[in-house]
């Protein structure tokens, strides 16, 4: 990594085909009237963590969802400029969505799973793609369960309801649910904010083994946390991206002020 | 104790529910007052049933069990039985219930998912509206629109287009009124009650089980089949059971169209008749004790029949939940 400023090592308009490769380009988004998202140019690097970070209304949950076009079932909203994931135009108008929600996973604040069993969680996405075998399906599950590290918790009682779980074990299910998946991108929105500091680690730690296979994007407005978990920094500040660098540096040298507030704690 | 003056003064008297302090006097009258509402209700419930019972004993003693179970009714003889009336009472509903259920969550799942905003609450308040609707005018509206459909186009299409003349469900001549008019009737009376409940229910729906289906590559329909639906099901239950209550002890309409007749048939285009019809009919003509008494066991028998299938729904929905959060 040399580039101090990794959104703009790449010249805009190039599409290259890395899977997992997230690249936005003068991205607005609008909430009718109101502009959460200004042009944002953003690189994401494939098989690594990079950690969202600002203060609450600034636009990092609104970009995430824009990165799975989630926000598209929120009524009068638009958006220009471009996104990019593995190379392909994500509002292209030919784009199947339901194939890029497979391709780019997501995991929320709140827990959600299906108030059906452990199993049917995880195997919902396979499921719905295709008519897997009963062996495939199983080996599936198995090995996204064993990817969250919920595998031996939860091999004994895998009919059992997803809600008996505690809420850490739920999160990870949900992880486990989106991996199941296969995806090349995985949405994190403050996966960690309503979890005591054991089940927080726990996800950490999984952050960190999965990035070997795949791009992570997590919101968080735990500072600690994305220090600890990511590789990149971005901050974002009223919808703007205000700097986006190693997390390292952000978090010891930050270049602009603002980000020095806010890392410090002056503001938000 | 309009003239007391400044009762917050009194030293509180010691009172026997701390968390409601209850120091002053206006909260005693009204926590009396509420106490005495609330317990008017079962005590009323309790009066309604034994007056019932106590008419209905005559009757009762006489026939014992073969009031539920006989088919002849005739005053003139004095031989009562009921079992056409709990027959059609129970087979109407269900029957109603069947017809509206699906129908009714169709348009709760159009009026919360698919419907543009605008659109929303006029067609919501239309369908509600089918529930203001007098039930006699329910009736009128089926004599003489519903039944002569019914006798020409529905029932001919059932028998003879699809056939199902040889099985002894849709068998004997079409006249109209009908056990099949009687449940289409009621199908339409309980519709705004079950897509009212549900469209409350899907509404409430959190969207985080929305998001949960749609991030995981649903479609729109795919998230309505797998994470709505079944996330709502024990309040969509709840509505049908509302529904089927109705139907159970929906009087007018039913008695304009059922066809009144003391026998039970398999044939839905035969006329029946139901518990809530025969005292509306016959309760005014009344002749001599014992036929009042039994009109007022059919009462009972209703009461009872409300009862249990209200028992069992709810049961049904309790159990739903309980496996939903097991």
């Amino acid at each position: 990594m040399t580039a101090t400023r990794p959104d703009r090592a790449t010249p805009t308009g190039e599409a290259r085909e890395v899977p997992g490769l997230v690249e936005s380009r003068g991205f607005n988004f609008w909430y009718g009237p109101k502009q959460a998202l200004k042009e944002i140019s953003l690189t994401i690097r494939p098989r690594s963590v990079t950690a969202l970070i600002g203060p609450s209304g600034c636009g990092k949950s609104t970009f995430l969802r824009s990165l799975n076009r989630l926000n598209d079932i929120i009524p009068e909203t638009r958006h220009t400029g471009s996104i990019r994931v593995g190379g392909e135009d994500i509002y292209a108008p030919r784009v199947d969505v339901v194939n890029l929600r497979q391709r780019v996973g997501m995991v929320f604040q709140r827990w959600n799973p299906f108030p059906r069993s452990i199993f049917d969680n995880v195997a919902y996405g396979p499921r719905l793609n295709g008519r897997p075998s009963r062996a495939d399906l199983d080996a599936i599950v198995e090995s996204a369960l064993r990817r969250t590290a919920l595998w031996d918790e939860v091999k004994d009682r895998l009919r059992q309801s997803a809600l008996s779980l505690s809420g850490g074990q739920q999160q990870r299910l949900c992880i486990a649910r989106a991996l199941a998946n296969r995806p090349e991108v995985l949405l994190l929105d403050e996966p960690c904010s309503a979890l005591d500091p054991i089940a927080t680690q726990k996800i950490e730690e999984l952050l960190f083994q999965l990035k070997s296979e795949l791009t992570i994007v997590i919101v968080t407005h735990n500072l600690q946390q994305a220090a600890r978990v990511s590789d990149e920094t971005a901050f974002f500040f009223l919808g703007e991206v205000i700097e986006h660098d190693v997390t390292a540096r952000i978090f010891t040298s930050p270049k602009v002020g603002r980000t020095e507030d806010y890392i410090t704690g002056r503001f938000g | 104790m309009a003239g007391a003056p400044a009762p917050a003064e009194q030293p509180a008297p010691p009172d026997d529910s701390p968390t409601l302090g209850g120091g002053s006097v206006g909260d005693r009258v009204y926590r009396t007052l509420t106490t005495a509402f609330a317990v008017a209700i079962p005590v009323l419930l309790a009066f309604i049933t034994f007056e019932v019972v106590a008419a209905a004993w005559p009757a009762l003693r006489r026939f014992g069990f073969g009031f539920l179970t006989s088919s002849a009714w005739d005053p003139q003889r004095e031989l009562f039985g009921a079992a056409p009336m709990i027959y059609g009472t129970v087979v109407s509903s269900v029957l109603a219930l069947i017809l509206a259920a699906p129908l009714a969550l169709g348009v709760a799942i159009f009026l919360s998912e698919f419907c543009p905003r605008w659109l929303r609450q006029p067609l919501s308040f239309l369908v509600d509206l089918l529930a203001a609707i007098p039930s006699v005018v329910y009736g009128l509206w089926g004599m003489f629109f519903l039944l002569p459909i019914l006798r020409e186009k529905v029932m001919p299409f059932l028998a003879t287009t699809l056939g199902l003349a040889r099985t002894p469900f849709f068998s004997g001549p079409a006249y109209g009124n009908s056990m099949l008019a009687a449940a289409v009737i009621l199908a339409i009376m309980i519709l705004p009650y079950i897509s009212a409940v549900s469209r409350e229910v899907l509404m409430a729906v959190p969207r985080s089980q929305r998001e949960a289906a749609l991030a995981m590559g649903a479609t729109r329909w795919e998230m309505i089949r797998d994470a709505v639906v079944p996330y709502a099901r024990t309040g969509i239950l709840g509505g049908v059971i509302l529904g089927l209550g109705r139907a159970l002890g929906e009087t007018m309409a039913v008695t304009m169209l059922i066809g009144n007749r003391h026998e039970i048939s398999p044939s839905l285009f035969a006329p029946g008749y139901t518990l809530a019809s025969v005292i509306a009919n016959e309760f005014a003509e009344a002749t001599n004790e014992l036929h009042t008494s039994a009109l007022m066991a059919c009462g009972a028998v209703l009461l009872v029949v409300t009862l249990v299938v209200n028992g069992i729904a709810r049961w049904l929905v309790w159990s739903v939940a309980r496996e939903q959060k097991a």
